[in-house]
Formats: structure tokens, C-alpha cells, sequence
């Protein structure tokens, strides 16, 4: 077959960009597309591993709802065709927590960035996990903020460069999933958008599993972060992802610390089971308060 | 009687893809990923600036849609011949 490709002649504003059986499709606000992510950012690779993990899973589409902050990771609950909410930046688990309290019956996903959910948001990824509320949390780690510039984030491995760490940032960062272990999530995987397959697994486990279950999806930021740090461009970052993924599940997560050039331990970490606030909440007022408790309307039938 | 490879029919592929090259923003995943060597980036540009792939060799290809796994642009999908794109019966 010849190498050319013979450029269409068709206007793009007459003939918009459809092309109708695309299965993806199917998930998106296909109003909002063109997307706004740059060429070969991770962020739309592991928005195809998500969509194809509700397919396969048991959840009913019209029960969920996706929650995120402010970022371009945050643009995915905008451009997600399912119940969403693009909430403040760094709020995403406090509006995900009083959806879930208001509404046990929705699976309450949140899909935020790295800057979003452990800088600014750090606090509320905390309390969250320490509570077990019943929520999956999907953060798309690019090590840096993509949206504002490319600045230091809490996940910017010690000695890369940011715009705001211009000979590299001298911050030890930290390490995800150990973070999220030690705070009490019950679920804890880590991937890169380079295991396709791996991660649309693990995101189909964490739905499907109670309490509070976290991803971390590791993602080019070849705008920023890569071109910055000299490491080529989305496909050059994604190569190196497969060279120096290391897969081993159930890995200490104290061994899990992401360097510049490193070694990317991947896996599922952690799967434990312990109840969850929503339950422990129940089983408790019962147990004290008898029949004066009263569960609320929302709860019934669906908290045990 | 035992039929020598030779006279056997070539098979048909087992899958296509389909690629919306107007969408494409060149990133080079799905020719990179595809586990058969489908795709190769084209020379040539779309609209946008970018250079989307082309089919290479179109008799490989599964339709095991990792390329429309790999797309950060939602702009290609591969279906397994007698399938609906996404999988089930047509
Ligand atoms: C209260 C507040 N502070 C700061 C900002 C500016 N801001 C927007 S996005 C962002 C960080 C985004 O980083 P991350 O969450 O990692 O998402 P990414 O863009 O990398 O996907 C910041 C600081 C804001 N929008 N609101
Ligand atoms: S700035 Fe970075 S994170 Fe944001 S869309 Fe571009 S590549 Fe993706
Ligand atoms: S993965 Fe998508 S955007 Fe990237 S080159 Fe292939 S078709 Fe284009
Ligand atoms: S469907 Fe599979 S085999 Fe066909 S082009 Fe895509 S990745 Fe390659
Ligand atoms: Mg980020």
C-alpha cells in the first residue's frame, strides 16, 4: 500500500468530526469534542481504559457519577457522557463525599490530576481514605500541573524541572500508593497508560469493590513535564514506561517511590477488606441508639 | 486426501480498523501498539497539521481494538470482522 496519505478535501465545519461507530463514542459528550488535551497526552488513553471498565463491569451507567477538579484531568468529567460534576479545584472529594452521603445508591467515581487531589485537594484525599467512604478515586499522575503551566506539583520526582523549579525540584514527592495505604484505602493499584489492558482491569476491580479504592494512572505530559525534562514526546514517554515498568503485585508500597529515570513499580498493592463509613455509620447508631434510629429515606436499602 | 498448504485459500483477515484522520493528532501510539504492524504514520498531512497512520498492511489486523485503546484522540477503533465495533453480534 502506498505511503502517501491523500488529504481529504472535506471542509471540517460542513462535515464535522463524526465518525458514528466508534464504540467510545458511545461514553462521550461528543458535542465538546475536539477534546482540549495536546497530542499524545495520557489523559484521553486512560479515558478509553475507563469507559471500556464500566462496559465490562456489573455497574448501570445511569448510576454513576464522576466527579472532578479543576485541571486537564478535570476536563473529563466535562467530556464524559455520564452523571458529572466539574467541581472547584482541590474540592472534588468534599463534593464527592456529600454526593455519596446524599445518594449511597450512586457509585461516586472521582478523576482528578495529581496537583488537584494531592496538593491543593491533599488534605481531603486524607479524611477520605481514613473514612472509607465508598468511592473510586482515579488520579492521572503527569507529575506536574498541565493545566497552569507545567509548575511543581507534590508528585514531581526529586531533581525534574518545572517551570517553578527551573534547575529541579530538590522536594522528595510523594509516593501514592503508600499515601493511600497508610490513610486506609482498601483497594491500591498503580499503572501506567501504557498497560492499556492491566489498567482497564484494575479500574473495572476498584468500581466493583466497596469503600474507598484508588488508581494511580501514571500519564505523559509531553507538553510539559516530558518536553521540560528532555524525555521526548508522549510516545518516547510511553516507550519508556514499558522499558522500565516493573510489574509486581502485591509490592510493599514503601518500595513504590517514583525517581526520574527509575524503576515504575506497577501492580495491585492492596485488597483488603473493613467497613466502610456509610455501614460502620448504620451498625453503629443501631447498636447505641436502639430504635430511635432512624435511617435516612436515601440509605434504606441500600447501607446495610 | 491431504491438501498441500499451497492450494489453500489465503484466510481472511480477522478484524479492520477504521481511522478518522480528520480527528488524528499524530501522536503515533496506535502504530506503535498495534501488536501486528498494521499501521504506519503516513508522510502526508490532514487538515490539522498532523500526520494520522495509515493502513500498511491491513490483511494483519485482529480488530483487537488496542489502537482504539491507546487513542488519546478517540480517533481509531479496530472491530472484529462479523462483530459490532465494541464487541456483540451484528
Ligand atoms: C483555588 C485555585 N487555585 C489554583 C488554581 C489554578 N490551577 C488550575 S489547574 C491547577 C493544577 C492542575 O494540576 P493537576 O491537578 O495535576 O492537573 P493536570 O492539569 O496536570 O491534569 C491549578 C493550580 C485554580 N483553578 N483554583
Ligand atoms: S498540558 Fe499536559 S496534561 Fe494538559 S493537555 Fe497538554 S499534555 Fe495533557
Ligand atoms: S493514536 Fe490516535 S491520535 Fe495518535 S496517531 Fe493514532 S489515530 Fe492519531
Ligand atoms: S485492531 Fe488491533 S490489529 Fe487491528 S490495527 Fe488496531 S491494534 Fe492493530
Ligand atoms: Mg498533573
Amino acid at each position: 500500500m502506498s505511503e502517501s496519505y491523500e488529504a481529504t478535501v472535506t471542509d471540517p465545519v460542513s462535515a464535522p468530526m463524526t465518525c458514528d461507530s466508534n464504540p467510545v463514542e458511545d461514553w462521550l459528550r461528543m458535542d465538546r469534542m475536539p477534546h482540549i488535551w495536546c497530542p499524545g497526552c495520557g489523559i484521553g488513553t486512560s479515558v478509553n481504559c475507563f469507559t471500556r471498565a464500566i462496559e465490562e463491569s456489573s455497574l448501570d451507567r445511569k448510576n454513576i457519577a464522576i466527579v472532578s477538579g479543576i485541571g486537564c484531568t478535570g476536563r473529563v468529567a466535562g467530556y464524559l457522557l455520564l452523571d458529572s460534576f466539574h467541581t472547584t479545584h482541590g474540592r472534588a472529594l468534599p463534593f464527592a463525599t456529600g454526593l455519596k452521603l446524599a445518594s449511597p445508591k450512586t457509585k461516586v467515581v472521582v478523576y482528578s490530576g495529581d496537583g488537584d487531589l494531592f496538593a491543593i485537594g491533599g488534605n481531603h484525599f486524607i479524611h477520605a481514605a481514613r473514612r472509607n467512604l465508598d468511592m473510586t478515586v482515579l488520579c492521572v499522575n503527569n507529575f506536574n500541573y498541565g493545566m497552569t503551566g507545567g509548575q511543581v506539583a507534590p508528585t514531581t520526582p526529586e531533581f525534574a524541572i518545572a517551570s517553578t523549579t527551573p534547575y529541579g525540584s530538590v522536594e522528595r514527592p510523594f509516593n501514592l500508593p503508600y499515601l493511600a495505604q497508610s490513610c486506609g484505602a482498601v483497594y491500591v493499584a498503580r499503572w501506567t497508560v501504557y498497560h492499556v489492558k492491566q489498567l482497564q482491569r484494575s479500574i473495572r476491580e476498584a468500581l466493583e469493590k466497596p469503600g474507598f479504592t484508588f488508581i494511580e494512572m501514571v500519564a505523559p505530559c509531553p507538553t510539559l513535564f516530558v518536553r521540560r525534562n528532555r524525555l521526548g514526546d508522549g510516545l518516547a514517554a510511553l516507550e519508556s514506561y514499558e522499558e522500565n515498568a516493573v510489574i509486581k503485585n502485591g509490592a510493599d508500597t514503601r518500595e513504590c517511590d517514583l525517581g526520574m529515570g527509575g524503576p515504575i513499580v506497577c501492580g495491585k498493592f492492596v485488597d483488603i477488606d473493613r467497613p466502610s463509613y456509610l455501614s460502620n455509620q448504620v451498625a453503629h447508631l443501631r447498636k447505641v441508639l436502639g430504635d430511635r434510629y432512624v435511617m435516612p429515606d436515601a440509605w434504606q436499602g441500600v447501607v446495610e | 486426501m491431504v491438501e498441500t498448504k499451497k492450494s489453500v485459500a489465503p484466510k481472511a483477515p480477522k478484524g479492520h480498523v477504521v481511522v478518522n484522520t480528520e480527528r488524528c493528532k499524530g501522536c503515533g501510539f496506535c502504530a506503535q501498539f498495534c501488536p501486528t504492524g498494521v499501521l504506519a504514520m503516513s508522510k502526508g498531512f490532514n487538515l490539522k497539521g498532523y500526520h494520522p497512520p495509515i493502513v500498511a498492511d491491513a490483511a494483519k489486523c485482529s480488530g483487537c481494538d488496542l489502537c482504539g485503546m491507546y487513542c488519546p484522540d478517540f480517533a481509531i477503533y479496530g472491530v472484529k470482522n462479523g462483530r459490532k465495533p465494541g464487541g456483540g453480534d451484528l
